[in-house]
This record gives C-alpha cells, structure tokens and sequence, in this order.
C-alpha cells in the first residue's frame, strides 16, 4: 500500500509490475515466538486472559463464550466443503517475543519490521505513511499502532484492543458484544472464548477522522490460528474511513482465522469499512490455505447513520463471511460492496445481511462474484425489513462472472419483508469472458492474460471504485495476479 | 516487384472442417487499397479472420508472407504488433474498460513488443487527442466503456480511431459500411482516407459499391465460392454495382 497516484497507472503497468503467479507474501520470518501448547479448555482460555493482565470481567466473558461454544457444532449451511477441523490441534496463542507492549520503535523486533516493510506496510516513523494510520497485527497480538499522538489530539482513540482494555475498559465493556454476541454462532462464540488482540476505535462526538485508519493481519507462526476482534464506535456526527489487509505464509497445514467485526455507528455518524483480503489461498491442487470464518456486523444505531462494507475477497481456502448492517436509527443506511474472486480450488460463500428495522432505511448491494478453476463461489445475502419499518427501500445486484468450465458460481438470497411499503430489488446476472472479447482485445495487440485483467478489472470496477486509492490499486494488481493462467 | 507488403499464396482456411477459402492469391503493395467485393457467404469475412488470426477458423494450407514475416505462424497480438489492423464488423463491447485504459493497454503492447518504454500518461493522453480529430470522436467517446451503448456508427468510428491509434502497415475493414447512414459514413471514410499514406495499405471488404465511392480503390478483387474470381480496378465495382453478381457468378462456375 504505497502512496501511489491511481491515475497514471493503467491496468498495464499493474501486471507488469507482477511477473509471475507466486503468492507474494508466502514467506516466513523467523521469530522468536511465545506460543501456547496446541488444545482447547477453560485453563487455555484462563491462560490467555492471564497472559494479557485482564479484568475478571473480561476472563468472564471469555469463559461463557468458550462453555456456549461446546454446546455447538460447526454449521454445515454453507455452499462449503469442510474438512473437519480438529480445535485441539491449533494454538490458540502466539506472540512474537518482546519486553512490555511498545512505547518506542526501539523496542520493536527489527525483524518484525522487516516483515511488515516487505508486506508494504513500514512501520518506522519516519518512513510511516502520511495518509494512513496502521495497527500491526502478528499473530495474536498487536505489534505497532503508528499515528497514535496526532490522532489523541482529536480526542480518536486508535490502538490495539489489549491497550483499549487496559486504557479505556469502561469503554470496551459497553460495546464489547453487543453487535456481535458469542451466541450468534459457532465461529463467534469460539473467537469469543479466545480472540487474543485486534484494533480499538473510538471516534468522538463531530470529529472527522483525518486519516484513513488501518489494520494490517499477519499471521506468521505455524500451527496456529489468529482469532481477532475489532470494534469500531463512531460518536454523533463522526466519521472514519478503516481498511483491513490480510497475509499469511505459505503453507501445506490449512491456518484457522475466525475474526469479529463490531461496529456501531451513531446519530448521523458514518463508517466506511474496507476490506482487501489476501489470506494464502493454497496451492493449486487445494493443499493448504486458510480457512477464514468471519463475522462482521455493524448497528447503526444512530438517525441518519450510515455504514459502507466494501471487501475485495481474493485468498483463503475458504470464506464464511457476511459482513451485514442492522439499520435500527431512522433514515439510517446500509451497503455492501463486494468482489469476491475464487480460483483453483478455493471456496467462498460470501454476502450480507442487511437487517432493515427502523422506518426509510436504505441498502445497497452490489456483489461481484469471479470463479475460475475449480473453484465454488457462491453469493448468501439477507434483506430483511421488521414489520415496523416503513418505507424501506433496498437494491441488490448480484452478478457472477465464469472464467472456466469447471467453475460454479451461486446466488442464495434470502428476502424476509414484514412491512408491505418496503420497496426491494433484486437484480443478478451471469456471464462468461467471450472468445469475441478476447480475440478482439488480441487483435489489438493485448495479450490474453492481460485482456483477461483488463475485462475482469472492468467487471469490477462499480466495486473498486469504492476503495479509497491505495486500496484501489492494491486490489487492481490482486485480481490480476489471482486469476493469472486462468484462460487459454 | 521488391516492396511487397503482404502476399498469400493458395490459401486454403475453414471452420470446424469445413472449407470455405479455397485457395486465395492475392498481393499487396505499400500504398494500395485493395477492395474485396463478393456476394454473401463467399469467404470475405473468413479471410480477414483467418488474416488477424481468429482462433474459430482452421488454416488448411497455403501461405500469408506479410513483409518478411511468416504471418500465419504468429499469434494474434502479434499480428497486431506486426502492423496488422482488422476493423470488425461487429465490434464487441467491454463492459467497465474505458476505451482510454484499452488502447493504453494496447500501445504499450505494441511498445513492448519492440523494446521500447511504455508511453508515460501525458503523452498518451496527448496522442488520443491528436487521433480523435482524425474521426471526429469526442472527448465522451473516449472515455466510456468500450463499444458499450456505442451506436453503430460510433462503433466504426471508434474502430478507426484505434486504427489511427496504432498505425498498422495493412488495415483491413471488414464489412464497414453496414450499418452505417450516409453521415457516418462519410466520416469513417474521411477517417481512413486521412491516414493513408505511400508505406501502408487498406482491404476494403464491402458488399456494396457505396463505400468505395468514399475509399478509391486501386484493384477490385471479386470473391466466390472461396476464390478470387476476377480482379480489375476500381471500374469493376461500379459494373458489379449495375450488372450485379450473377454474370460473374456464371463466369465462374462455367469456368
């Protein structure tokens, strides 16, 4: 995510600048890691809280999701092939070895840093990005939180959620689980029982975030599974807009990732929240890759609030994700942006929910599904409108775009309308790269794998053009790179 | 004569092992314009398929020698690079890919292909500018998807201006001139008439003598059945015009 201008740069140079189809980011730094034996019970849980010092009503917490989460089993719902996943052959804790939570960069392990400059995303003050604030996250914990004075001075809170317990528990302890329950279901019970760091943000009353704030995911030990929460609160009348990225080695072991996603958006408040995902995606043949099970919901609670979903979906084996709004504030609004590319083997089932309970809420949906190989790629979103909300409006379009014979692409919506003066539409298409396209973007001089880019590029670009720019271009070279060798 | 530009010897090309050219000979010299006239289904589009290397049709036997180059052995792009340009017929449209972001992609191409740097935004941009004039494109055009809502005669001025844009050595205008009102027609062939020159050459395919009015051919090849049947200049269109294609119909057939 360099700062790079998205407008002198065409589809072209993004593919020359990556040569070859490697993951890029499949490496691994060797750190010195504090992890815990592999296995799952009430001590693990107890130990987690205890390595990082938290209140008894965080232990609490922790421990009734992890007593609810035995209750259950894994759901089998999804358009999905999942293997059986053994949870006590994961860790459910590593952390790069350091003294106490950085207070200067001097602390941080240079070989940290070198990870995240290779991962684009420097960490030294000086060479920090200017338009962006970073939280680092390796493994279970948070590494570096960059940008952190400039923004307190606006009264933002931005760090990581350990700091956030410690710093402002009264804070957490009011949002903690109040979008996301542990009871909503399997995979959030489980990261409530054991999510061990993740970003805090806390925008106040009529600040506009200057920056965009970031967190980037780095999963770097083996055998382990990153479990991380993230909540959001923006005050009245704030606004910020939040980027997510995700890495990981490259591995033959399958990686467990099951994050939560809380924000809550309140009186004419808005949040943006962006998404590039990039998690390893396994080879060719489905071995490895990450399996990436993640609940993100946001609650405008606010009048007027509104809350933007925008996720680029090119990695894992697999994804489970369907992050939704629960539009309860009047004239509140909800969107879901999404492009979701599967290839080889991977597998998506990816959506949303748009939960529609106060009166004139809005939501858009605009979902773009690419499937190439081998792969399932399959679209679940839910509208529904509470009985009284009047004068809901929603538009769903849903498109799937094939780029082999081997391929499925699906589309399960779900509408569920209680208020007969709710207007919903639901729009879906299915298409094929043409041989037509391609001969004749052939005859033009442009090669096949690049015309592919280029047209796949162009299907997506209602979506791509909702990511602010360093995103944008960063999301650009990632779909091309994903679906390098997909045709002819 | 030393500077020819492209010559096919006994073409044979087909589609799914059926054979429609039937042994083509035709020559190109720099500076020409050839037109291809002939009734439906005699092969002419299938010739400027099997010429940029449409992957649907089957090259049987015979040769394509393009400057030097054996131009049947290479791919379509490079075809293209090569300096050979097909103006569809129907050309398709590309959802979501400006027509700006498309021909950028193709220049580079082009300027890859012999080593050199790609063209920096400025100048690009500089250099679309200068090309639409030559058709007449607005600025709007240019910036929209490509061929997308296009009408038909934007579609064929769009064609010609990515042909002013790349500037091949042998244009091929496949069935141009349908679809087009006399206006649109006037402009396509003002287009293609600007950028002529003495070192590149143009196949006019056409069913009609209309278009020829705007583009003076050189020679007027007549294609049936698979063959160049009869060759003459630019009177024998005006006679095919007239007489229609039935006398050379029978010309041929009795043959």
């Amino acid at each position: 995510m360099d700062n790079r201008n998205n407008d002198n740069r065409s589809g072209n140079d993004i593919i020359s600048d990556v040569t070859g189809s490697e993951y890029k980011y499949g490496f691994v730094s060797d750190i010195d890691s504090d992890i815990i034996e592999r296995g799952l019970n009430e001590d693990v849980v107890r130990l987690i809280s205890q390595k990082k010092g938290e209140p008894d009503w965080l232990l609490d917490f922790r421990l009734k999701a992890y007593r609810y989460w035995t209750t259950l089993e894994m759901p089998r719902w999804a358009h999905l092939d999942i293997p059986d996943i053994d949870y006590q052959a994961i860790s459910y804790y590593a952390a790069p070895k350091k003294k106490e939570g950085p207070a200067s960069l001097d602390e941080v392990d240079p070989k940290l840093i070198e990870t995240f400059n290779r991962l684009g995303i420097p960490l030294e003050e000086q060479k920090v990005l200017s338009g962006m604030a970073v939280d680092a996250v390796m493994d279970s914990v948070s590494v570096k939180t960059t940008h952190r004075e400039k923004l307190a001075e606006l009264g933002i809170i931005f760090c990581s959620f350990s700091e956030a317990v410690r710093d402002y528990p009264d804070l957490v302890r009011k949002y903690l689980g109040k979008v996301v329950s542990y009871r909503d279901n399997f995979f959030a019970a489980l990261n409530s029982a054991v999510f061990s760091d993740g970003s805090f943000v806390y925008i106040p009353k009529g600040v506009r975030c200057p920056m965009e704030l970031s967190t980037y995911f780095r999963i770097n030990a083996s055998g382990t599974g990153q479990f991380e929460r993230t909540l959001i609160v923006a005050d009245d009348d704030a606004y910020v807009s939040y980027l997510e990225g995700c890495t990981a080695p490259q591995r033959d072991e399958n990686q467990l990732h099951a994050a939560i996603v809380e924000i809550i958006v309140e009186e004419r408040a808005e949040v943006k929240y962006s998404t590039v995902q990039n998690w390893y995606a396994g080879d060719r043949d489905g071995n490895g890759g990450v399996y990436n099970f993640v609940t993100k919901r946001g609650l405008c609670r606010g009048d007027y609030s509104k809350l933007s979903w925008t996720q680029v979906e090119t990695g894992s084996a697999i994804t489970w994700k369907y992050p939704g709004c629960i539009l309860a504030g009047e004239g509140s609004v909800g969107e879901f942006y999404s492009v979701a590319v599967t290839n080889n083997r991977q597998q998506a089932d990816t959506g949303t929910k748009m939960i529609h309970i106060g009166r004139n809420t809005r939501s858009t949906i605009v979902s773009k599904g690419i499937s190439a190989g081998h792969s399932q790629n399959s679209y679940r979103g839910l509208v529904s409108v509470a009985p009284g909300a009047s004068g809901v409006r929603n538009y769903t379009q849903c498109d799937s775009l094939l780029l082999s014979d081997t391929c499925g692409a699906h589309t399960f919506p779900y509408i569920d309308v209680k208020n007969d003066t709710a207007i919903v539409e639901h729009e879906a298409t299915t298409s094929k790269i043409s041989e037509d396209q391609l001969f004749y973007c052939n005859q033009r001089g442009i090669p096949t794998e690049e015309a592919v880019a280029l047209i796949v590029n162009g299907y997506a670009k209602e979506v791509m053009n909702k990511l602010p720019m360093e995103f944008a271009v960063e999301a650009q070279k990632l779909l091309s790179i994903t679906l390098e060798g997909t045709v002819g | 004569m030393e500077d020819i530009l492209l010559k096919i010897d006994n073409l044979h090309a087909g589609i799914e092992g059926k054979e429609i050219l039937k042994g083509i000979n035709l020559e190109i010299h720099p500076g020409e314009v050839h037109a291809i006239m002939g009734p439906n289904g005699s092969g002419k589009s299938t010739l400027s398929g099997v010429l940029a290397g449409d992957p649907r049709f089957t090259v049987t036997a015979g040769s394509a020698d393009f400057h030097g180059v054996d131009l049947l052995s290479l791919s379509p792009e490079d075809r293209s690079h090569e300096g050979l340009f097909l103006s569809f017929q129907y050309p398709v449209e590309i959802p979501g890919v400006s027509m700006v972001n498309f021909m950028r992609a193709a220049v580079n191409a082009k300027r890859k292909y012999f080593g050199e740097a790609p063209l920096s935004a400025g100048d690009f941009l500089k250099m679309m500018r200068k090309k639409r004039e030559i058709v007449e494109l607005d600025n709007k055009l240019a910036s929209r998807s490509v061929n997308e809502g296009f009408s038909g005669g934007e579609k064929k001025r769009n064609e010609i201006f990515q042909m002013a844009v790349l500037e091949p050595r042998l244009s091929i205008l496949d069935e141009t001139d349908s679809g087009l009102d006399i206006d649109a027609l006037r402009v396509v062939a003002g287009g293609v008439n600007r950028l002529k020159n003495d070192s590149n050459a143009t196949i006019v395919i056409t069913h009609y003598q209309r278009l020829l009015d705007y583009i003076k051919p050189d020679f007027v090849h007549i294609l049936y059945k698979g063959r160049i049947v009869y060759s003459g200049g630019p009177e024998l269109a005006l006679e095919l015009e007239q007489r229609g294609y039935d006398w050379i119909k029978q010309l041929a057939d009795n043959e």
